[in-house]
This record gives C-alpha cells, sequence and structure tokens, in this order.
C-alpha cells in the first residue's frame, strides 16, 4: 500500500532479513492464541444466552429494503438455530486461531470471528420483532462520519509528528460555529466553512502554543479541549438561550447516487447520504495519496520521522508541522460539523461526548494510515448507533451500561495496541533547532 | 572548491565554542580537522552547514563571502555533511532518502519514485558505493548507511563534504574502505574535510592537518612533518602518554559467570546469542565489536534491564539470571551505563540525591521507607572529595555540571560501595583526557580492589589499553578472547567477524521466527 | 613538527569551560575572565535593584501573577463582546466616547467585583454587620463558601500533581472521584454505626474507591503500555455511565423515587461543621489541607514518594538504579486514584449528602488545571484550589447580579492555565528577562512511551 512496507528486493544478506522482521507490526503467536481462546469463549456466549435461553419458535426479521434501494426480501431467522450455528462457526474461527503456525493476517480473521459474534447479537436483539438493518448501517455511517474526520485529523497532525489531544476541542469548536453560523445565513456550505475555520483557530493554537513556545503538546491539547468546552458552554448560554433560533441550523440533506443507491442493503447506508458523509470518503482518499504519494507526503513523513535529518535537506520543519496542524483542525473541524449540521440540527452542551479521543484511538488502530483508522472508526459508530437502536426496541439491558461499549472498546484498542503498533518517529517529540 | 573561514566566532552564554577561528581547504584536498571531545568541532561544522549561525567571522567559497540561513543554503552552495548521527530516515528506503528534499516529481507533486531509484543507481555505480535503492535504511548495516549519507551528499552535487567522526561506527576494515572511497571522491577533485579525534587515522589519510583546542586553532601541519605524539601534545595541551601503565593483575576465582546466554530484543530477535564469559576477580574482560553486534543488549542483561531467555548468570556462585536490577545491586553488581544522561542520572536532581540513586531506601539513606536527609548530604559532601567532582557543593543539581564530572558522579555512586563485579559501557564516551585518564585509573582500582570488571567499548585504544583479556563480539555471538598483545589487526578482523579459530558464521538469523510475526 | 598558531596570541587556557558552570548566579568570578562582560558587578547590587531584577525576571511568581492577570483581561473583553449594551455604546463610540469607555469599564468591574463579594468579603455585608451587629454569618459566608468549594479541588488537584510529578498525566479524577463517592455513599447509608467509627470509615471507604479505579489505568499502562491520557478519560465516561445505573435502582436509588437520586448519608456519616450550623465549612476542609501537608511530606521525605520523582524526571535512570517501573506506575495512579477519591468523599459527606447524575461536574478537569497552577507541589495547589474555588463561588453571584454565565469563569480559568503552561509566551508578552527557572517542567510523553 505504501512506501514505508513496499517490498523488498531480493538481494539483501541474511542479516538484513533478520532486521526487516523489527519493522513490521509484531504479533507473537501467544496473543494469537488468545485471540482464538476470546472467540471460544464468545462462542459460549452464543450458544447460552442468545441461543438455548431463547424459545425455540421465536425468529428475528431483518429490514433489508428501504428507499431508494430496489426491495429484496426480509430476512427471517430463527433466533435458535442462527446462533448455534453462528456460534460454531465462530468457535472454527477460534480454533484456527489456536492452531496457527503465522501470525500473519491474525487480525483480519480475528475480526471476522467478532462480526459473527456481532451478528449473533443482534439476532437475539432482534428476537420477536423486527430490525430495520438497513437503517442501523446508515446509522452506523452517520455516527462513524466525524470519527473518521477525527481520525484523519490525527494522521496529518501525527505524521508531522505533533500529537493532536485537541480533537475533542476541535469538533466542539465546529460543530458550534457551524451551528451557529448556518443558523443565521441559513447556508450549510457556510456553516460548514465556518465549522472548519473554528478548528482551524484551535489548530494553530495548538501549533502557536507548542511549537514556537514550547508548551508541552499533550497539555496544551488537553487544555484546548477544556478551554473549548468552557467557551461553547458560554457562549451557548449567552447566545443560544435568548436566540434558540440561531441554534437551529438546516442539516446537509441527503443525496442519493444514481445507480448505487439502488443496490440493496448498502446502497442506502453508503450512497444515499449527505454532503459531509460523502466529503469525509473523499478526505479519505486525498489524504492518503498526498502522504503516501507525492513530494509533500514524504516531506510530512520525513519530518514526522526523523525531523532533524529533514532540516539537514533543507525541509522547514516547523513550517510543515504548523501546515498540518492547521489543516488537522480544519479536518476536526468539519467533523465537528457533522455534529450539528451533519446530522442533530442543535448544537448542545459537551455533544461530542469524548468522541475526539475515540477517533485517537480509531487512528491507532490504524497505525496512523488514513484507511486503518476507517475500519476501527465504523466500528466504533456501529457500537453506538447500536446502543440508540436498542433503546428504541426496548431490550432489557440498562442503557447506561450499554452507553459504556464505546468507551470500553476504545480502551481495549488502547490497550490492545499501543507499543506493539509503531508511531511516527519523532510524534509528540518537540523540535528545536539548537 | 577551496573553502575560507576567516575568525569565526560562536558563543553559548558565556562559553566560547569557536574563538576566532581561521581554515582553509583546498580543492582536491583532504583536510583533517583534528580535536577532542569538546574542542568546538562539531559547533564549527554546523556553523558551516547553516545549522548554526556565527557571531563573527566570514565564509568564503572560491573568494567570494557566503552565509547560509539554513542547511539547504549551504547545500545548494555545494556543501555536503555526512554527520556522526545519520540523518536518514529509518523507515524510508535508500532512494527517498537520497531524494529527500531534492525530489524528483511529475505534475502536481507526484514523486518520481522510478527517476529516483536510477539515479541512486547511477551514482552508486560511478563511485563504486554499492548500495540497493529499494532497500528501506533502518535495515542496513551501519556501513551501508553511511554510503547512504554520502550519496545523499553526491545527488545533490556537493564539492566539498564534511565527514564528521565517520569512523567511529566502523571496523578497521571498514574504515580502510571508506578511506578509500575518500581518496576517490578526492580524485573527483572534490575537497574533503574529515573530522575526527583519532590520531592514527589523520596520519593515514590526510593531506593536511588542523588542530582545534578549547574552541581555538591551535596549529595547522602535514602527515610528514608530525606524528602521533606530537599531534596529541596539540590537541591536548600538554604531554600525554599514549599507553596507559597498568599493573599486571592478580585474578583470583571466578566471580561473573555467563553460561550460553542468549538474549533477544523488543520484537523477539536474538541479539545475543550462547555467550560463555567467565571474569575473575581482580581481572578487566574487555569486550570489542563494533556497535551493533550485541554489546549493548549483553550488558542490559546482566546488569537485569533486558529478559534472559535462555542461558545462566551467576555472580559468585549465586544464580541472578531471572533476578531484578535491585537484587542484582544488593548482590553487588555495579552498573556505568552507556549513557549518562539518558540512564545514569537524574540531571534535575542534585549530585547528593544522584549519588544515592540505588541506595535511596536503605540505610543510612532511608529507615522504615523515610529518607534521612542529613546522611545523603553528608554522603554527597564526602564524595565531592573522594572523588575530585568539581562542583560548588552536592546540592546543585547534576545537569549543572560537565560531561567529565557528570561521569564522575556515576562513577562516585557505583564505586562507593564494596562491588564484585563492575559492567562499565563506553565509561569514557564524550569525555576530555583528564576525566578519561581519572575514569581508567578508577576502573583499574577497582580491578585491583578485587572487583570483576567487563568493560564494553567500541573504542579499540580503550579495549586495549584497559583490557587483561578482550572478547570480540560479533552479531550476538563472542568470536573469541584474546589477549590484547595480539594486536590492533587481529582484534579488528575478528571485530569484522573473520580470522578466528571460533567464529561462528552462521549468524543469528535461524532464530528470527520464533515468536516474530512478519509483514512485508 | 610545525606549529603555528594562527588564533589569537591569548593562551588557550583562559578560554571558559563548562566545567566550571557550576557556581551558579553571582558566580565567584574566579578564572572568568576570557567569558568576557560579567566580571565584578555581582555581591555589591543594592537590594532594590536586586528586588527590580526579580521583577523583571521570568520566575515562576510573575510568571504565575501575570498569567491570572492577563486571563483576567482576556475574560474581560469576552465579557464586552458579550454584553449587548457595550457593543451597542461601542457602535456609537465616535458621538459617546465617554460613555463607551466608562461603560466598556464599569461592566467589566461590576462583574469581578461581584466575584470577589460572592466569594471572599462583601464591604456592603460587612458595613451592614458592624452597623447592626448582626448578619455576621453573612460576612462569613462566602468565605466558607470558598473552603467548601476547594476542598474536592484541593485533594484531587494534590493527588494529579503527584501524578505529574512521577511523570503521568492522570485525567481521569473525575471517574476515580465517582468511584470513591459511590462506594462512600454505600458505606454512609448502608452501615450504621457511632459517628466515631462510622466517619473515619466513610472517609476509607471513599480513598479505597478512588485508589481502586485509579488501579486500572496504572495496571493497564504499566501492562500493557497504553496511554493513560486516552484509558483515563475513556474511564471518565465509564464511571459517569456506572453512576446513571447504580441511581436506576435498588439499593442505589431513593426509595420511591424515578428520578436518579441516590440515598441520603446518614447523619453519623456526615462532616461535623467547623464554625456552628449556618456556615457550611466543615471537616472535610480541614481534612484536604491536612492530605495536602501529607503529600509534601510523602514527596520529599518518603522513599516511595523519591521513586517517584525520580522516575517522573528520568524513568529510564530509575529502572537502572533498580526501581521498578511497573511498581512506581501502578501505586502512583492508586494515590492518585486516592485522592480524587477522597475528594468526591469530601463533598458527599460534608455538604450533598446524596449522589445524582453527573455528580462532580468539571472538577476532574479544574483538579488539572490546578495542579498545573500550583506547578506540581502540594502547597501550591492549595492556594490555587482556593483561587479557582474563589472563581466559581463568586461566579454564582455575578450571574445572578449582573446577568453573565457562570461559565466565563472556566473560560478565565482555562486561560490563565494556558499561559502557566507556556511560560515563554507570558516572556515574550511582558518582555521578562530568562532565566531559565520560569519553565514550568512539564512533560508526557508520547504513545508508546
Amino acid at each position: 500500500m505504501s512506501v514505508v512496507t513496499a517490498t523488498l528486493p531480493a538481494d539483501p544478506g541474511p542479516d538484513e532479513q533478520e532486521i526487516r522482521s523489527r519493522t513490521g507490526r509484531f504479533v507473537s503467536l501467544r496473543r494469537v492464541r488468545g485471540m482464538g481462546i476470546f472467540l471460544i469463549g464468545l462462542a459460549v456466549i452464543m450458544v447460552l444466552p442468545f441461543g438455548l435461553k431463547v424459545p425455540s419458535n421465536l425468529s428475528a426479521i431483518f429490514t433489508l429494503s428501504e428507499p431508494p434501494s430496489i426491495t429484496v426480501p426480509n430476512l427471517v431467522q430463527p433466533v435458535r438455530a442462527t446462533s448455534i450455528g453462528l456460534a460454531i462457526a465462530c468457535a472454527i474461527v477460534g480454533v484456527i486461531l489456536i492452531t496457527r503456525k503465522s501470525s500473519r493476517g491474525s487480525y483480519l480473521i480475528f475480526s471476522f470471528g467478532t462480526l459473527l459474534f456481532l451478528w449473533s447479537f443482534l439476532v437475539w436483539v432482534g428476537r420477536g420483532t423486527s430490525l430495520n438493518f438497513v437503517s442501523l448501517l446508515a446509522e452506523t455511517v452517520i455516527y462513524s462520519t466525524p470519527i473518521i474526520y477525527g481520525s484523519l485529523s490525527g494522521v496529518l497532525c501525527e505524521r508531522s509528528g505533533v500529537i493532536n489531544i485537541a480533537i475533542e476541542g476541535q469538533f466542539l469548536a465546529g460543530a458550534f460555529l457551524a451551528s451557529l453560523v448556518a443558523s443565521a445565513t441559513g447556508d450549510v456550505w457556510l456553516g460548514a466553512l465556518c465549522g472548519a475555520a473554528a478548528g482551524a483557530l484551535f489548530g494553530a493554537l495548538l501549533a502557536f502554543l507548542s511549537l514556537r513556545y514550547g508548551a508541552d503538546q499533550i497539555i496544551v491539547g488537553v487544555l484546548i479541549d477544556a478551554f473549548a468546552l468552557g467557551l461553547t458552554n458560554f457562549l451557548l448560554q449567552e447566545i443560544f438561550t435568548d436566540h434558540p433560533n440561531l441554534n437551529s441550523p438546516p442539516v446537509f440533506t441527503d443525496i442519493a447516487i444514481p445507480g448505487l443507491s439502488k443496490i440493496p442493503v448498502l446502497g442506502p447506508a453508503l450512497f444515499d447520504q449527505n454532503a459531509i458523509v460523502y466529503g469525509a470518503a473523499i478526505l479519505l482518499v486525498v489524504i492518503h495519496l498526498a502522504l503516501f504519494r507525492t513530494r509533500w507526503g514524504l516531506r510530512v513523513r520525513a519530518v514526522g520521522e526523523h525531523p532533524t535529518a529533514a532540516s539537514t535537506v533543507g525541509i522547514h520543519v516547523l513550517q510543515i508541522r504548523y501546515t498540518n496542524v492547521i489543516l488537522g483542525g480544519v479536518v476536526a473541524g468539519l467533523g465537528g460539523a457533522a455534529f450539528t449540521i451533519g446530522s442533530y440540527g442543535q448544537f448542545t452542551s459537551n455533544m461530542t461526548a469524548g468522541l475526539g479521543f475515540v477517533a485517537l484511538a480509531a487512528m491507532i488502530f490504524g497505525r496512523w494510515r488514513p484507511f486503518g483508522g476507517l475500519g476501527a472508526a465504523l466500528l466504533f459508530g456501529f457500537s453506538i448507533s447500536l446502543v440508540s437502536f436498542i433503546g428504541v426496541l426496548g431490550v432489557n439491558i440498562p442503557s447506561p451500561l450499554l452507553a459504556m461499549a464505546p468507551y470500553l472498546i476504545t480502551i481495549a484498542v488502547v490497550a490492545g495496541l499501543v507499543g506493539r503498533v509503531r508511531p511516527p518517529g519523532a510524534d509528540g517529540v518537540p523540535y528545536k533547532r539548537e | 572548491m577551496r573553502l575560507e573561514l576567516d575568525g569565526i566566532t560562536k558563543r553559548f552564554g558565556s562559553l566560547v565554542a569557536n574563538d576566532h577561528v581561521n581554515l582553509t581547504v583546498e580543492p582536491g584536498e583532504i583536510h583533517c580537522l583534528l580535536g577532542e571531545n569538546g574542542a568546538g568541532k562539531s559547533t564549527l561544522m554546523n556553523i558551516l552547514f547553516g545549522l548554526l549561525h556565527a557571531d563573527s567571522g566570514e565564509i568564503r567559497i572560491d573568494g567570494a563571502p557566503v552565509t547560509f540561513a539554513d542547511p539547504g543554503e549551504a547545500i545548494r552552495d555545494g556543501i555536503g555533511m555526512v554527520h556522526q548521527h545519520f540523518m536518514l530516515v529509518p523507515v524510508f528506503t535508500v532512494a527517498e532518502n537520497v531524494a529527500l528534499g531534492f525530489e524528483p516529481t511529475r505534475r502536481f507533486g507526484w514523486l518520481d519514485r522510478r527517476s529516483a531509484r536510477a539515479q541512486v543507481r547511477k551514482l552508486s555505480t560511478e563511485f563504486g558505493l554499492e548500495v540497493n535503492p529499494d532497500a528501506v535504511v533502518e535495515t542496513l548495516p551501519v556501513g551501508v548507511q553511511q554510503r547512504v549519507e554520502i550519496l545523499k551528499a553526491l545527488h545533490r552535487d556537493a564539492r566539498l563534504l564534511i565527514l564528521d567522526e565517520p569512523t567511529a561506527v566502523l571496523t578497521p576494515q571498514e574504515t580502510e574502505a571508506l578511506f578509500h572511497i575518500m581518496r576517490s571522491l578526492k580524485a573527483s577533485g572534490r575537497s574533503i574535510l574529515f573530522i575526527t579525534h583519532k590520531l592514527k587515522e589523520v596520519l593515514s589519510v590526510a593531506d593536511r592537518i588542523t588542530v582545534m583546542r578549547l574552541g581555538r586553532v591551535v596549529g595547522s601541519t602535514a602527515p610528514a612533518q608530525t606524528d602521533e605524539e606530537a599531534l596529541a601534545t596539540m590537541m591536548v595541551g600538554r604531554n600525554v602518554e599514549l599507553v596507559i601503565t597498568k599493573p599486571p593483575g592478580h585474578p583470583a576465582g571466578t566471580v561473573l559467570q555467563l553460561e550460553h546466554l542468549t538474549v533477544s530484543d523488543e520484537r523477539g530477535v536474538t541479539v545475543v546469542e550462547d555467550v560463555d564469559l567467565e571474569i575473575r576477580a581482580g581481572e578487566i574482560v574487555a569486550l570489542a565489536g563494533v556497535q551493533g553486534n550485541g554489546q549493548t543488549e549483553l550488558a542490559e542483561a546482566v546488569v537485569g534491564l533486558r529478559p534472559v531467555r535462555s542461558g545462566s548468570l551467576r555472580l559468585a556462585g549465586v544464580d541472578l539470571t531471572h533476578t531484578s536490577v535491585r537484587q542484582r545491586i544488593h548482590d553487588g553488581l555495579a552498573d556505568i551505563p552507556e549513557d549518562r544522561q539518558l540512564d545514569g542520572l537524574v540531571l534535575s536532581l542534585s549530585i547528593a540525591e544522584n549519588l544515592i540513586l540505588d541506595q535511596y531506601d536503605v540505610a543510612p539513606f532511608a529507615h522504615l521507607g523515610v529518607r534521612n536527609l542529613s546522611a545523603m548530604r553528608a554522603n554527597g559532601d564526602r564524595a565531592l572529595n573522594e572523588f575530585d567532582i568539581r562542583a560548588v557543593n552536592e546540592n546543585v543539581p547534576v545537569g549543572t555540571l560537565s560531561g567529565g564530572n557528570q561521569q564522575k558522579v556515576v562513577v562516585a555512586r557505583e564505586l562507593a560501595r564494596r562491588v564484585k563485579a563492575l559492567i562499565a559501557s563506553q565509561p569514557t564516551r564524550g569525555l576530555d583526557v583528564g576525566s578519561i585518564e581519572y575514569v581508567h585509573r578508577r576502573i583499574v582500582e577497582a580491578r585491583d580492589d578485587g572487583a570483576a570488571v567487563l568493560i564494553i567499548s567500541s573504542e579499540l585504544d580503550e579495549v586495549l589499553a584497559l583490557g587483561d583479556r578482550v572478547a570480540v563480539m560479533y552479531r550476538g555471538r563472542i568470536v573469541g578472547i584474546v589477549d590484547p598483545g595480539v594486536g590492533r589487526e587481529t582484534i579488528g578482523l575478528m571485530m569484522a567477524g573473520g580470522g578466528t579459530p571460533s567464529a561462528g558464521n552462521e549468524g543469528v538469523t535461524e532464530h528470527v521466527g520464533v515468536s516474530a510475526g512478519e509483514e512485508p | 613538527m610545525t606549529t603555528e598558531p594562527i588564533a589569537a596570541p591569548a593562551p588557550a587556557e583562559d578560554v571558559t569551560l563548562p566545567v566550571l558552570t557550576v557556581d551558579g548566579r553571582g558566580g565567584n568570578g574566579d578564572g572568568r575572565g576570557g567569558g568576557g562582560g560579567r566580571d565584578g558587578s555581582t555581591g555589591e547590587v543594592p537590594l532594590y535593584k536586586r528586588l527590580l531584577n526579580r521583577l523583571v525576571e521570568a520566575n515562576p511568581t510573575v510568571v504565575t501573577i501575570l498569567s491570572i492577570f492577563t486571563a483576567l483581561i482576556f475574560g474581560g473583553i469576552l465579557i464586552d463582546v458579550t454584553s449587548g449594551t457595550v457593543v451597542h455604546a461601542l457602535s456609537h463610540i465616535g458621538s459617546h466616547p465617554g460613555r463607551a469607555l466608562s461603560l466598556t469599564c464599569t461592566t467589566v468591574l461590576d462583574a469581578y467585583g461581584a466575584i470577589f463579594s460572592g466569594s471572599v468579603l462583601s464591604p456592603t455585608a460587612l458595613g451592614h454587620a458592624i452597623s447592626t451587629g448582626q448578619g455576621w454569618t453573612g460576612v462569613f459566608n462566602p468565605l466558607s463558601e470558598t473552603c467548601v468549594a476547594a476542598t474536592p479541588l484541593i485533594l484531587a488537584g494534590v493527588g494529579v500533581a503527584i501524578g505529574f510529578r512521577t511523570g503521568v498525566f492522570n485525567i481521569g479524577a473525575q471517574g476515580q472521584l465517582i468511584a470513591g463517592s459511590i462506594v462512600a455513599l454505600y458505606v454512609g447509608f448502608a452501615v450504621h454505626l457511632p459517628i466515631g467509627i462510622h466517619l473515619p470509615l466513610v472517609i476509607l471507604a471513599g480513598a479505597a474507591g478512588g485508589a481502586a479505579a485509579g488501579l486500572i489505568p496504572g495496571i493497564l499502562k504499566a501492562r500493557t503500555g497504553a496511554h493513560e491520557v486516552i484509558v483515563t478519560i475513556m474511564l471518565n465516561y465509564v464511571f459517569l455511565n456506572l453512576l446513571n445505573y447504580i441511581l436506576g435502582g435498588a439499593p442505589f436509588q431513593l426509595p420511591g423515587q424515578t428520578n436518579e437520586i441516590s440515598q441520603k448519608m446518614l447523619s453519623t456519616a456526615r462532616m461535623p461543621h467547623l464554625f456552628g450550623s449556618t456556615l457550611r465549612v466543615n471537616l472535610s476542609f480541614v481534612i484536604a489541607i491536612a492530605m495536602a501537608a501529607l503529600a509534601s511530606w510523602f514527596m520529599n521525605r518518603s522513599t516511595l514518594g523519591f521513586s517517584f520523582k525520580v522516575s517522573g524526571a528520568n524513568a529510564n535512570a530509575a529502572r537502572t538504579a533498580g526501581m521498578s517501573s511497573s511498581k512506581v506506575t501502578i501505586l502512583v495512579f492508586a494515590i492518585s486514584g486516592l485522592f480524587a477519591g477522597m475528594a468526591g468523599m469530601a463533598t458527599l459527606a460534608g455538604t450533598n449528602f446524596f449522589l445524582s447524575s453527573g455528580y462532580g461536574g468539571t472538577i476532574g478537569f479544574n483538579a488539572i488545571t490546578v495542579a498545573l497552577l500550583g506547578r506540581n507541589k502540594p502547597w501550591g495547589v492549595v492556594w490555587a484550589s482556593m483561587l479557582f474555588a474563589m472563581l466559581d463561588v463568586g461566579g454564582a453571584t455575578m450571574q445572578v447580579r449582573t446577568g453573565i454565565t457562570l461559565d466565563l469563569t472556566s473560560v478565565i480559568q482555562a486561560t490563565i492555565i494556558f499561559f502557566i503552561a507556556t511560560p515563554m509566551l507570558v516572556r515574550e508578552i511582558y518582555r521578562l528577562r530568562s532565566t531559565g527557572q520560569g519553565a514550568l517542567q512539564l512533560f508526557t510523553k508520547g504513545w508508546s512511551g
């Protein structure tokens, strides 16, 4: 995919072979076995509470069609049989992992196993009723969107060597200003632009304090988060309480892509969304290509890996870091706009609820690559939309416990991966010319 | 290119790093800049390369005055620099590193990787610098990385090449190869400014020698007109004995015993393999080898900072293989770490606190978890005198001391208690001659007090001067243990993995996959 | 051999070398001739000049004071630009310049005056009390309220400060505080004991709950290297939801309630008031001060505190000296969490007596800011907490009197901390001389640290 892991030529001697294994993602076989055992544990849950405890005559109906896609029949699944079937499949995947000799691709196999579990969970949740699977997916995409923006913002900053903990604050600022401007002008595009500008402003503050004045990046980032929270609350009280009309922006309307949106299930979820969602997809591709295929990207990565080396060939390290941190702010600000004019249509206090940090976890999970973070962002988005779905279905799980899910997943991701994935060499290290 | 430095002066606060330095490099000349650590050589080169700015003075290229705001401008004017610490991006390929900053592009800044690769190939054939353009730099041996650095400079069409201590990481044989390259560059009309503190190298390769001391040029000469002693005297400012005289040791029974010791790095790659080594009380064993052949990891394993994968480690008969650092210190193991500022000292804490860093919770410095500050200060005061640490008092932060005095604090801490074994890694790196002599004397004294001493050093001179026996490491294995009397040539060959009876040539590769997951 | 000295004729030995740089400020001047320009001027500097010098230096105290000053100015600007009347007056500044300017100032001064009288001393209340001899409670009430508000800040702030000194960034005070108060609450309403045993038990329960919650990020960091910033923030949301969950049913929910409100603490589990029942200041304030003193002693005199300090300043050196980094990481989080748990307990047993959704508010974040403002020293945290409590308590008065929202104070607080964390910026704004000691020794580690 990228140059970093480009295939190596055949000629290096044996010792080069040896050292190369140090550079790849390191997964020990013990860990792979652990994943396998975990999956078998999941299979047990799938057999017992999801399967045998459910009356044998219950079925779960998944609605698979929604306009504008062509109509397909609903998926009717007998709960007990489906659960047990999926459990067996999951257990087999677990056994495959345990008996593997090489750890390559283990994460992919593991992800497949967890998907089986999620499927089984959905069937259990939807037992005796019908569940709109298409809108669950569509919601997943909508909830994932700000996380994708956030992780792209993180990629831009950290590839140049600056840790951006301020994404949460940039989200809030973007969400607030987008709502205000879109309400005042009635123009969503202007709102998005101002949301991006708000993010850029806080990006500039982070860059200014940490690059010019040598303040600690993480501390400044946390302070920006606190500051943005305080400031948006203050302005929320001062402005929106008296002028509620300034906090009721229009939202981006969905645009169905001709043809593609007709695909059953995926069509309405992926190709009947609004401009902010499409924007995330476009940015993903653009940032990926720019980082790994252009001169700009090569220099950015050099600055993030070894700034002194970059400066000795005449690259202006701080200039690149300033640019990237501010660009990161722009992207995070757009992500913030997705909260208000992208979906909800109103700014509320602390409405980002820690998703800025979730986005950072997605970025880490994706190993500082644009597309890598996508999978994690979708997983987080899915868990959030599932929580709201379960609330609607009235399943007997207390909603506060369900609400913990995205946060617990984030902790698991961070605990499971950090230290095993390699951040850019100079990530978070202040750069000073002597 | 004819380069003239005229009256270059640079101050850092009250320290004058360069004091009216004058230097002229003629076209097609190999010019050696010789000086001790801290003589101001690196400062001068950083000014020349645009990384620092002189307070006064002038740089002239072919007679025309120039100023460099940043390295980019220096490069534009034909100056190339091979830094002591390579300026290569480890995760980039050779071609990417060479191209960086001067990338061939197509439209929209799109990288032209094919032509970047072609340029590397062309240059490497032209100058005999063999290297694969697609290899990822961090997978290459240091010698090859250095070639990449030189290629970088040539790619930018450097007419003057600065080589900053280029031989520090090379074997004697690789050094010879480098000298060969330097001569061929010279033949192509390029000038070379070669910075070093090694006298032998200067005499063998230089056309002209300039000696710096304490920020000033103290003299200029040519190899034919001088010898090692004279150069050393100029460099240090007084007569130095190049050969340290140490009385023969009186080794007793084995104290430190390593059996089949095997150690992995963080990613599970074997870096020390099947090492057997016995060190007796009253004996110094010097571990020689080019950097990166497992010496660091071996030392870390012995002091307990790195887990041992297999094999055993005994100190005076007690098995320490899987004990904690703390336990080993308690059992009488002392450690002078490789990087004193990184691992040995807490720069913001006082001298007194640093002196008890490994004793802070035992009597007399603590009782029942409460520290005894007066005992700590008394200990500090005593050490200042005993170890000749130049400081106002024991309460000043260690960070304010010079490198030599900082190292003395480390030595004082480690040797203050009775030790059974001492591990000293690069104990004199970056020190001035006076401090080097002092540290060496202390280490020999520790030996004569009955300690088993293991010295790890990449300086062959130090190895030969201190070792009662010399063990040579190559690719994680000890390839031979010899008497220092066998001479530099033999040991140099062993460091390159050849010329010994026991040299295992299978390397360490077979054990790679034990637990390592690979990815292309 | 030919030696041609090209350089200046002075003997090289005169050149200043770093060897003797230890003689600190006002060095004794020996052998420093070569350095030039500095000789002989120290020692006889008159006192007033030295004081003046200290004022234009960027020493920590000056930086702190200027940070607060600058933040108050920023807050003032914010008050003005969000005030309709001021903006209106300013738009007519051409025709009525005097009115515009005076309104600009009075609006801000009114707001800040309200903060002061609401949190320290109200001159009108004092005058009233002196003239009538009554209403003394009203005179001391603001101060009492400030102490009450400062109590949890001191405790949680000291916990965060200990973390900073050890090189870990605990943003999880919020969650640890909730964990501590849940445990304390349970002991407080479910156990029946005489006050002499019950209250200490409640205190211990709060501490234990917080410490247990602190162990989670500690263990995760020590065992897996998970960065504490993300883990602790995520745990804050987890504990927030956990609180909502337990408030939703037995045994914690107040019987007969559908709202998320807990049972009340028994009277034996409540902190006694210090100055009679009309002033809310209570024993927990004393406990907070005592804990700050204990923390100060701990960092300076205990061996564990020393190992914390060494690990924070140089983790590698700590490891080389035989200190166990995972032990330090786990213990420092436990201790940091213990303080946060006590903070939750203090408000619960001191003034609140029950838990509700969102308990603790923004104390978790404010704990970070007071730790930074107090330069990570326990006594520094105490006065920083008092200052922030003044802003919080007085902010409420300001909101009532002037209609400016209380959230202004959190903006001012955050601004203060921006400047504290960036001493170089303050130095540049006020053209202070660098001393090298203005810098707050603060650094966090990247993802793999």
